[in-house]
């Protein structure tokens, strides 16, 4: 077993172990913390992945930001603290059915990539780690993905969209959860 | 996967020491006579009334999720900031398009008030 199967099984029983947390803890708050590890699993697989600005913006934007927003939302749950309802509803039928097709899709898409998978792992293995040819072309990673945002033939338009899309959420999330006036009286 | 990972993996190893020592040596080395003004909680100042996981309200939700929609921002303009020096004044006047147009959100948050801490 290589060095990387041992962490990439480590981070794995992290992560599923975390997520298991957080399906089974009875305190919301608990599960969120859980949650944040989950995703922190999850940034170390995307650097397994060689994805490093991946993990990155997970770790920016789902451990620094979503886990925040939803801690926030946990905290405005009543009876926090003291929960005695059980995790599990009466669903699990459905909830099985649907984990079983999940899985056969991804299952599915897996299979398809398996065809190209080999040209693209013979490509990894050309490149051997630390060589000359793979510093740079790591570190231009994020500077080409930063060309291809303004580049008019790339993404521009996505990119101004986001910016759009951003914006209407903020706007909206402010119209639809600020207290109206009377609210704020009783 | 990358070498330089590695470095990432020590640090994962050695941080916790650093928080964690101090505590354990004070726990070992430190003298220990309570008296019940020395247990008293101290931090924050004053003494909890009633329960302290009490109901937020939903301003503390809108600040963070201002906090969300500007740590994302942040994300789309770092690819930009890394390639600063190869991109033309197109990309700048789209870039800064981007920004003004999240500062109109943020003008729109702090007009309606949602920006100030309660």
């Amino acid at each position: 077993m290589t060095t990387d199967q041992v962490i990439f099984i480590i981070l794995s029983v992290f992560t599923l172990g975390t997520a298991l947390l957080v399906v089974t803890l009875r305190n919301l708050f608990h599960a969120a913390l859980a949650l944040m590890a989950t995703f922190l699993g999850v940034a170390g697989l995307y650097v397994m992945l060689d994805a490093g600005f991946l993990a990155a913006a997970q770790l920016l934007v789902y451990i620094g930001a979503i886990s925040i927003l939803l801690i926030f939302a946990i905290m405005m749950t009543r009876r926090l603290m003291n929960t005695t309802e059980s995790a599990f509803n009466s669903q699990g039928g459905a909830s099985l059915v649907t984990a079983v097709i999940g899985f056969l899709v991804i299952a599915w898409a897996v299979s398809q990539f398996s065809r190209v998978l080999p040209q693209v792992v013979q490509k990894q293995v050309d490149m051997k780690p630390m060589s000359p040819d793979v510093i740079p072309y790591i570190q231009s990673s994020v500077a080409a993905m930063g060309q291809a945002f303004v580049d008019p033939n790339g993404f521009v338009l996505p990119f101004e969209i986001a910016s759009v899309l951003l914006l209407a959420g903020l706007i909206g999330a402010i119209i639809v959860a600020w207290p109206k006036a009377e609210d704020e009286e009783s | 996967m990358s070498q330089e990972w590695q470095f990432i993996a020590i640090f994962i190893v050695l941080s916790p020491i650093f928080p964690a020592a101090p505590v354990i040596l004070n726990h070992l080395l430190g003298p220990r006579k309570p008296n019940p003004i020395k247990q008293q909680t101290y931090e924050c100042g004053i003494e909890t009334v009633g329960d302290s996981w009490v109901q937020f309200k939903v301003q503390y939700y809108i600040y963070a999720l201002v906090f969300v929609i500007f740590d994302i921002e942040a994300v789309f303009l770092f690819p930009i900031a890394s390639a600063y020096d190869q991109l033309g004044l197109f990309a700048i006047i789209e870039t800064v398009i981007f920004v003004v147009l999240l500062a109109m959100g943020l003008a729109y948050a702090w007009g309606r008030g949602a920006l100030e801490w309660i």
